[in-house]
């Protein structure tokens, strides 16, 4: 579904991603671990299609398609999905309207008619529950005055109603107590299917106790320097990133 | 320049779409103004004799009086010898239905999306249709006429009802009250009329379309509403010109007056010609607009959405004299490429425990200027007036100015004034953001504006609210992309 090849990015002349390589195929739940700054944030952006990262090198396909040479909203449309670190307020512009014009947009692209109003509302109610959100925080203006963790549940919802191939989750998992992790992980892994696939970026191991993946990577300074199954995760529990760090002086 | 702004740049750049000319015979004036031309103004009305000395004597008055400088906005002098002071479509005989309409004319308002039709029925909208100044047509008379209510064009009143109209007339815009109020006095050419008997609440949406076809050619056209007693009236007003590279000259009066326990909305979705990109062209729009909270409990509002216009000079304002009336002005205005907007309002607390409240929410684009101007007045006599003014300023790119200008004079302590103002970015967050939901550039400028704007258009009656979202993203298109 995404294939990865030696992607170097940079932004305002300095080189944050240095050659990443990786291979997801649908059905497969991939962590990306690795301490702050080592460029998590930046693939997922860089793969997002945001501008202000220069890409100098590399190539990445998704789904067949060349996905640099894509919009942003054209690799929405075509089934990528990030879930923001920090989501961005909207003010004066509720969710439900934002997510219909969202839906709709997908829904033009795949040849299909816009949903009519009945219908949208139905699908609405039905990803709600699934995500355990309330329908007056729907009805708020998007991320306006939302908490840290009523705005990472709306992400979840969001990627509940737009259905993607392929959604990038960067660090969902911070500022969620631990009923609302529960929740979202529940979202996950009810939406995961052999068809699509999923990228979690944390650092830590929490949500992984609750969403299994089938692999492991760890990002350490711009390159992806390990990659395992569940148990790196929990041997970088235990050991901390200096193990890697140590690792990493000896290898290179 | 950066890539956000680049972005801007190109979203605020399109085409005005309703800048066509429709060729259809013209009676006009001379260009240029004396007492001559005013005369010719009012014998091709048939005006009676009182209605003659009352354009003399402001022109008179025009004479003695210069142009305010004081707005924010900058144009070259107006050569008012310059400028055609009448101008009418060449059929005039008075239309007894709207079959009656040359074909031309009719398509002209199809174009423009307003259907002089009985149809117009289902949605409940009366129609009065001014082209160059004059009225073509007034839909429904017959129905209002029913309930008492009078909607016809103002030279229809000057004739057949002399004496609301000489009782009217100036009464809230006196006739010397400035520059251009002055001009219009003189040379007003028609308008709108509009009386709401006591008691009776209007069943559909009043509407004007104004039109400015004839090369040019000044508009200035008054309208004056009257609501009695405990009755009530949605009034609304959608204007456009075709493009032309000269500036044209729109100086209009309104006047609304709201008698005890009457409630009048009146709304305006501006769409004048704004000129080109480089700022050639566009129409000024220098227009006078009041109303009068004549009786106790009465309520005027003021709502607008005004995208259009090379410059606008506007201020709907509210003078409060009953007790417990209310005053409010919600207001759009967009400025995009070489535009200038210096717009707001004026709330004048003189009755006990009035209310007022102001929501301006300005955007500007490309190379735009636009400013609120406010005044908040509490008279000695207003115990408990309450006013609230909410000032928002929305930014696309950084070539742009946006700026406030709010007066608060109150004279009785127990006023109880609130202003709040703020200033924000679309920033490239936002576009980011829901362009990785799937939403283009130039759709999420427009979800972000509208949400922007939500409460103001909110106010506007449903059909108009969706006209209006609609001109909002046409007139940023082109600003981001
Ligand atoms: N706008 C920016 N300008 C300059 N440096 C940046 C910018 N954004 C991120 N960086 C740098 O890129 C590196 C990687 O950041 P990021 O991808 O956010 O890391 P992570 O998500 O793994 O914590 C950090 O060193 C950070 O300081
Ligand atoms: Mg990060």
């Amino acid at each position: 579904m995404l294939i990865i090849d030696n992607l170097k990015a940079s932004i305002e002349e300095k080189q944050i991603l240095k050659g990443i390589n990786l291979q997801i195929k649908a059905g497969e739940v991939h962590a990306i671990m690795g301490p702050n700054g080592s460029g998590k944030s930046t693939l997922a952006s860089v793969l997002a299609g945001r501008d202000s990262y220069d890409v100098s090198d590399g190539s990445v396909s998704f789904l067949g398609k060349d996905l640099l040479d894509m919009t942003p909203e054209l690799r929405a449309r075509e089934g990528l999905f990030l879930a923001f670190q920090y989501p961005i307020e909207i003010p004066g512009v509720s969710s439900t309207n934002f997510l219909k014009a969202a839906v709709n947009k997908i829904r033009e692209h795949r040849g299909q008619d816009a949903m009519d109003a009945v219908t949208f509302l139905k699908l609405i109610k039905e990803k709600m529950k699934l995500v355990e959100i309330d329908q007056s925080l729907l009805s708020r203006s998007l991320n306006d005055g939302f908490s840290g963790g009523e705005k990472k549940r709306n992400e979840i919802f969001q990627m509940a109603v737009l259905e993607p191939r392929l959604a990038i989750l960067d660090e969902t998992d911070s500022g969620l107590d631990i009923d609302a992790l529960r929740i979202v992980a529940n979202g996950v892994n009810t939406l995961r299917n052999k068809d699509n696939a999923t990228v979690i970026v944390t650092h830590y191991q929490r949500l992984l106790d609750y969403i299994i993946p089938d692999f492991v990577h760890v990002l350490y300074d711009g390159k992806i320097v390990k990659s395992g199954t569940k148990e790196l995760a929990l041997e970088l529990e235990e050991k901390g990133y200096d193990w890697i760090r140590e690792d990493e002086q000896v290898t290179s | 320049m950066s890539k956000d702004n680049l972005i801007l740049d190109k979203l605020t750049s399109s085409e005005y779409k309703y800048g066509f000319e429709t060729n259809i015979e013209n009676d006009s004036a001379p260009k240029g103004l004396n007492e001559d031309i005013v005369r010719l103004i009012s014998s091709k009305k048939d005006e009676p004799e009182w209605m003659l000395e009352w354009r003399l004597k402001a022109f008179k008055k025009w004479q003695s009086l210069t142009e305010p400088k004081w707005p924010n906005v900058k144009y070259p002098e107006i050569d008012y010898q310059n400028i055609i002071y009448y101008s009418a479509p060449k059929q005039q005989v008075s239309l007894d239905s709207l079959d009656d309409v040359d074909p031309e004319l009719r398509r002209t308002f199809e174009k423009l999306g307003i259907s002089l039709d009985e149809q117009k029925r289902l949605t409940g909208v009366a129609v009065d249709a001014i082209i160059d100044s004059v009225s073509v047509a007034t839909t429904f008379k017959d129905k209002l006429a029913e309930l008492g209510i009078i909607f016809c064009s103002f030279n229809e009143a000057v004739h057949n009802h002399p004496d609301l109209v000489r009782k009217y007339m100036g009464s809230v815009v006196p006739m010397n009250d400035n520059y251009f109020a002055t001009l219009n006095s003189a040379v007003f050419s028609d308008g709108s009329f509009c009386y709401i008997p006591k008691g009776v609440r209007c069943p559909m949406e009043l509407s004007t379309y104004f039109r400015i076809n004839a090369a040019n050619t000044g508009q200035f056209e008054r309208t004056l509403i009257i609501a009695e007693e405990g009755s009530y009236v949605s009034y609304l007003e959608g204007c456009t010109a075709p493009s032309r590279d000269e500036n044209q000259l729109h100086a209009a009066i309104v006047e609304i007056i709201a008698a005890k326990n009457a409630e009048i909305k009146y709304s305006t979705v501006q769409n004048w010609y704004p000129g080109n990109k480089e700022g050639v062209g566009g129409v000024y729009n220098f227009v006078t607009k009041r109303g009068l909270c004549e009786g106790n409990g009465s309520k005027i509002s003021w709502t607008q959405v005004e995208t259009g216009s090379a410059i606008t000079w506007k201020y709907p304002s509210c003078i409060l004299k009953g007790d417990n009336s209310i005053g409010e002005f919600y207001s759009v205005a967009v400025t995009n490429n070489m535009q200038q907007a210096d717009t707001g309002s004026k709330m004048i607390h003189i009755g006990k425990n009035t209310k007022s409240r102001i929501v301006s929410k300005g955007v500007s684009a490309g190379s735009s200027q636009n400013s609120y101007r406010g005044l908040v007045q509490v008279l000695p006599r207003a115990v408990n007036a309450r006013n609230f003014s909410q000032c928002d300023s929305l930014l696309m790119g950084d070539k742009c100015g946006a700026h406030t200008f709010p007066y608060i004079e109150t004279r009785n302590s127990t006023a109880h004034i609130e202003h709040e103002a703020t200033t924000s970015k679309i920033g490239e967050d936002q576009i980011f953001y829901c362009n990785q939901r799937g939403i283009d550039t130039e759709d999420a400028v427009a979800l972000i504006v509208n949400g922007y704007c939500k409460e103001v258009l909110n106010k506007l009656p449903m059909e108009f609210a969706v006209e209006a979202q609609k001109l909002l993203a046409l007139t940023l298109e082109g600003s981001v992309g």
